[in-house]
């Protein structure tokens, strides 16, 4: 169970421009710290952060070991027809996260 | 409508000398007034403020039974009922002797009632706990109790307060009353008032207690941090809850 946290607009009108944000917890481990025994601890991160309305991707975003722990990504779409939001978060260790937003266009 | 706009304006700063002059304008200033307004907009934003991740992570473990009594905070108390609870910790348990600070009181309660181990301190979970709880009295003014009990350990962490350590041989008054408001590396020195305990800080890319903020602080002075159970610290946060007495609290607050 992954705790996250979604900002987007529950209502717009056709054609509007919304904000949709998103918070997840995850510790972006970059793989180049030494732990307390010296070994470096394994590389754990967000590898990929993809967005889809209604099924068809809206955005995609590539993530690196730079990226801070927690990420919050912001983005902007414009909406067309009512429906959900997916976002979905792929990573290390087989990680996976999924959220989904009604929005309703009209 | 220009000349109104003087007068009101005259008005206002004709109000605001007289409070001013009256001492009853509160001076004191939280680290949250002192920090750039994107990190201000992260604060009050319960979706960008990452420490809201952690309140809803407390909120599911205050779900979650624990121990020997499979109990979870839930079962006793009820859903919004630690509203102000945070502001008026730390505080002296019924049939206890000590003050205890709420990441303490959290792990009594379950030591007592869920007859479970006690959280690690530092610990996701225990933070997690402290986080919920206290967002609950967000926006709640600081309310120290008026236990005569705790006197002697507010005295002591006055003390401890202006006791220089380390070697650079400072106290925490030096920095924190004395040069409040300037610099210090380009950061502003804030007035520490513990008012958004515990805090997300961006340089800890975590969430962490009002406790480690002081280890954080010794180890800046460089001076030996005292043991995670000392009870100095409980000492030196009763002392600072009482001086900002009346400030509201924030709690998660962001911090750089």
């Amino acid at each position: 169970m992954t705790n996250i946290l979604v900002n987007a607009p529950k209502t717009a009108k056709p054609g509007e421009i919304v904000e949709i944000k998103a918070l997840i917890m995850h510790p972006m481990e970059t793989g180049f710290r030494p732990g307390t025994n010296g070994r470096i601890i394994p590389r754990d991160i967000i590898e990929h952060f993809v967005a889809t309305w209604n099924g068809t991707e809206i955005f995609r975003m590539e993530m690196s070991p730079a990226i801070a722990t927690n990420p919050f990504v912001s983005f902007f779409a414009v909406a067309t027809e009512s429906g959900t939001i997916g976002l979905r978060w792929t990573g290390d260790k087989g990680f996976l996260a999924e959220e989904q937003v009604a929005i309703t266009v009209g | 409508m220009k000349t109104i706009r003087i007068a009101l304006g005259l008005a206002s700063v004709f109000f605001t000398t007289f409070a001013l002059a009256q001492g009853s304008i509160d001076k004191r200033r939280s680290g949250y007034q002192d920090m750039g307004e994107a990190l201000q907009k992260m604060q009050d934003d319960d979706t960008a403020n990452p420490g809201m991740l952690f309140v809803q992570l407390g909120e599911q473990l205050w779900a979650k039974p624990a121990g020997t009594a499979n109990k979870s905070c839930a079962d006793c108390h009820a859903t919004g009922s630690m509203k102000g609870v945070a502001a008026r910790y730390p505080a002296i348990p019924k049939d206890a002797d000590k003050p205890v600070d709420l990441e303490g009181r959290i792990n009594l309660c379950r030591t007592a009632n869920q007859q479970a181990d006690p959280l690690a301190p530092e610990s996701r979970e225990l933070l997690s706990l402290a986080a919920y709880v206290a967002f609950q009295s967000r926006g709640q003014p600081i309310a120290p109790p008026s236990d005569p009990r705790l006197g002697p350990f507010r005295a002591q962490g006055a003390e401890i307060y202006r006791r220089r350590e380390g070697q650079l041989n400072l106290s925490c008054a030096i920095c924190h009353d004395d040069n409040a408001g300037k610099k210090l590396a380009g950061v502003t020195i804030p007035e520490a008032h513990p008012t958004g305990y515990p805090i997300y800080r961006l340089e800890w890319q975590a969430l962490g207690s009002l406790k480690r903020r002081l280890r954080n602080c010794l180890v800046g002075i460089r001076a030996e941090a005292f043991a995670y159970d000392a009870p100095d610290y409980v000492a030196l946060e009763v002392y600072l809850m009482d001086r900002a007495k009346g400030m509201p609290l924030e709690a998660p607050g962001v911090r750089p």
